[in-house]
């Protein structure tokens, strides 16, 4: 019963969106007030559909009522309470529900946060969101329905998939989701903006914080996503180049533009059609992972066959939607005139230049990604495109990146003098080849990367410093910290976001260049080195767990006096006939020790991989620092109080 | 998302890689067996290369390339001996040739491209007469009101 009040709140959903489209859509461009206050409660009730269909779903997989098709495929009886439920986005079908739930979700919160928005913006804005909720409800509803049920429901269900039941993997997606589907609000604003042709500092000021909530969500997924791929996959590594992964890459480099560039919006009122064009392309992006994700097209062409009718609506859906919004860009770009005006060397230059470098490289990340497709399909060459060449064409980048950013970053709006701005950097420069020269000397003979990487992060976190210092103007330390500590979070949430793009690049880096690695069998009481480490295999037993049979191994790893005890297993889930390896992971802030243990060889030894990787926790460190950067931005006062002072701007700037 | 990775795990099962029993002895020409092998596909994989892979054909790929390497073959002419046997499919990194150009002068053409266009609107608001100057008819005009 409660599974069928879900299907049926589903479907009313779908027409709340209908009129949520239409009515406030019609009533702006007609002045009919009543027609745009529509909007609110309809993005509301349409949410707290949603909201009811979801829980009914997992109502349906938590009791394991397997007459529903999803759930029987999806679940079993045996799998822990916190994956029953975790489960209901494991799957093609209640992933989509939960996409459709966000999206309603970011409407209702600017119904309901959105006060400060004049009526008609927050009238088109709530049918653009709703346009998009349309889109996605009838694919969910005509292509993948998540109530359907069975006619003989069997006994038990069919999914007890092993290595679904992992936090990391869990928890992953509900972070991605509500990073691409964030997106989908910037563009709604970016859309309502062209519908009414007007951009000024307070739409810069309002697209700002949701594109900040959905890249800081996205950071964190992928951020996950990576950890995961770290500990399961058995040899540590952390980033694939995988289409699926470039997915998610390519929204978080191009939101990350568009934070950037919102800025100048808010602050100069310059780059106003570029800005709206990054939102338009930043939600493509979204809805092009979505295609590649769902529709298979990438992992293989036949993928594509097997399940033509999704892959086609969704590739309707980015068609129709990308389509609109550059056709109507087109139209009404040329009325975005810029009124700040700025020298080229300004803080606005720096930031333009960051624009180019992320935009571009999450172009080449796309072209890398649909290369091997357009080669098949137009030049009928069959190529593979590999971790080697995004390596190659993307790292520059990033490097040019990192170089500018705290340059960019202190230099004052509108005219700066090179030499004076950059006054305050001496220090960190000199401090980032200190750095840089020490690790070169040290570890003589090696690759340059680790050095290199240590200046970068290095001339990133201290220039973060230096930009701070130069914020809290001048007088003692004390007179300082004080301004420091009253400064706007925005200014905080910069600093430490920047320094968590230092942090993470040191760390890959310095994973990358002193990793080592060590692959041998070895007997039981077999001792050998592993770099300055002393390994040895002290046992290798059979154990019984909960659902699964598993061969763990006992490894010692003494250094000076510090003993680590690792148990690497390799486990076989019997239900689902899968073997899985569970590397064992010492963790610590200068180094990972990571073992895995392998098959048993035909003289009765073992299979042993052993590693030591260097600073590994610092990557997914230096993401969490980032977002935690993006969540100190979005606390600004600017973004929480003075809705009537936004407003009284607002129909100042209309005139 | 978690289909695909659990389809790509699956072909990967218990990955354990390159095994030790496949390790040459010399140090030298293992270091280089390693390295090509990071840049060949496992064909039967999703995107994986034989260095990562656990699948039976990656291991006999490993195997053979080490081979090769042992009889004496440069690195190129492993790269090419697995080509003519399984087409172009199997780099991971794609030759920079014919329409692959297309692929590779992406990145330094629109970051060119990008840099030029951002330096023509950059230095387009630099032009823009500010209403401070004044133009030649008006400057004609002050000096005109000035002389009187």
């Amino acid at each position: 019963m409660i599974v069928e009040l879900g299907h049926f709140t589903l479907l009313l959903a779908l027409l709340v969106a209908g009129l949520q489209m239409v009515l406030p859509l019609v009533g702006a461009q007609r002045g009919w007030t009543a027609w745009m206050a529509v909007g609110g409660p309809a993005a509301i009730a349409q949410c707290l559909l949603l909201t009811f269909s979801f829980c009914a779903l997992t109502y349906a997989f938590v009791t394991s009522d397997f007459s529903v098709r999803l759930v029987a495929l999806n679940s079993h009886t045996l799998k822990p309470m916190l994956y029953k439920v975790t489960g209901v986005w494991g799957n093609h079908e209640g992933s989509m529900l939960l996409w459709c739930l966000i999206i309603a979700l970011f409407g209702a919160l600017v119904a309901l946060f959105g006060g400060n928005l004049p009526d008609k913006l927050k009238a088109r804005v709530l049918a653009v969101q709703a346009s998009i909720g349309v889109a996605f409800l009838s694919f969910l509803i005509f292509t993948s329905n998540p109530f359907l049920r069975l006619v003989s429901p069997p006994m038990n269900g069919q999914d007890l998939n092993p290595l679904l039941q992992d936090p990391g993997l869990a928890f992953h997606p509900p972070f991605l989701y509500v990073g691409y589907v964030g997106l989908s609000m910037s563009f709604s604003f970016a859309v309502a903006a062209l519908i009414e042709g007007r951009v000024d500092a307070a739409w810069g000021r309002w697209v700002r914080p949701w594109t900040l909530l959905a890249w800081l969500n996205l950071t964190i997924g992928i951020a996950l996503g990576s950890w995961w791929a770290y500990y399961e996959l058995g040899w540590g590594g952390f980033w694939f180049w995988d289409p699926v992964e470039n997915a998610s890459f390519m929204p978080w480099l191009i939101s990350a533009a568009l934070l950037h560039s919102a800025i100048v919006v808010e602050k100069r009122e310059a780059l106003k059609s570029w800005t709206i064009l990054l939102a338009i392309l930043a939600f493509g992006f979204s809805l092009i992972g979505a295609f590649i994700v769902r529709s298979g097209v990438l992992t293989s062409v036949h993928a594509f066959a097997n399940d033509p009718e999704r892959g086609v609506y969704l590739l309707a859906i980015t068609g129709v939607f990308m389509g609109g919004a550059l056709t109507l860009y087109a139209v009404r770009a040329a009325e975005m005139q810029a009124k700040g005006v700025f020298s080229t060397v300004s803080r606005e230059s720096a930031l333009v230049m960051n624009n180019v470098l992320l935009a571009v490289s999450t172009f080449v990340v796309f072209i890398g990604t649909i290369w091997p497709l357009v080669a098949e399909m137009a030049f009928d060459r069959k190529v593979s495109v590999g971790p080697p060449f995004f390596d190659a064409a993307f790292t520059p980048f990033m490097v040019l990146l990192a170089l500018i950013l705290p340059i960019g970053s202190i230099l004052p709006w509108k005219r700066a003098k090179l030499g004076k701005s950059l006054r305050p950097l001496w220090l960190a420069l000199l401090a980032a080849f200190a750095i840089f020269a020490l690790i070169w000397t040290v570890q003589t003979g090696r690759t340059l990367l680790a050095p290199i990487g240590a200046l970068l992060g290095s001339w990133l976190v201290v220039g973060a410093v230096a930009d701070i210092w130069v914020r809290t103007g001048r007088g003692g330390v004390a007179d300082k910290i004080g301004r420091a500590w009253r400064l706007p979070r925005a200014d905080w949430g910069r600093v430490v976001a920047h320094m968590g793009f230092g942090v993470t690049i040191f760390g890959i880096a310095a994973l990358l260049a002193w990793e080592i690695e060590d692959v041998r069998t070895a007997n039981i009481g077999d001792s050998f080195e592993v770099g300055e480490y002393q390994v040895t295999l002290l046992d290798v037993r059979e154990v019984q767990g909960p659902n699964y049979l598993s061969t763990m191994a006992e490894i010692q790893l003494t250094k000076g006096g510090t003993t680590a005890i690792l148990t690497p297993e390799s486990r076989f889930y019997p239900v689902a006939g899968m073997p899985t390896t569970e590397a064992a992971i010492d963790n610590g802030v200068f180094r990972d020790l990571y073992a895995v243990i392998g098959d048993e060889q035909a003289d009765g030894s073992w299979a042993v991989r052993t590693f030591i990787k260097p600073f590994a926790n610092w990557i997914w460190a230096g993401a969490i620092i980032m977002s935690l950067g993006g969540l100190l931005s979005l606390t600004d006062r600017r973004f929480r109080v003075a809705p009537g002072a936004a407003k009284a701007r607002a129909t100042v700037a209309a005139e | 998302m978690i289909r695909a990775l659990i389809l790509w795990l699956a072909l990967a099962s218990a990955a354990f890689a390159v095994e030790p029993d496949e390790i040459l002895d010399d140090p030298v020409l293992e270091e280089r067996a390693r390295e090509l092998s990071k840049g060949i596909r496992c064909l039967v994989c999703r995107n994986e290369s034989i260095d990562e892979s656990n699948a039976e054909l990656a291991r006999d790929l490993r195997i053979l390339v080490r081979e090769r390497l042992v009889e004496g073959d440069s690195d190129d002419e492993v790269i090419d001996f697995l080509v003519s046997r399984y087409g172009e499919y199997v780099l991971l990194t794609p030759r920079a040739t014919g329409a692959n150009l297309v692929l590779w002068l992406a990145a330094p053409v629109l970051f060119l491209g990008g840099l030029a266009i951002a330096l023509g609107y950059v230095r387009s608001l630099k032009e823009t007469p500010s209403p401070e100057t004044l133009s030649e008819s008006e400057k004609a005009r002050l000096a005109e009101l000035i002389d009187d």
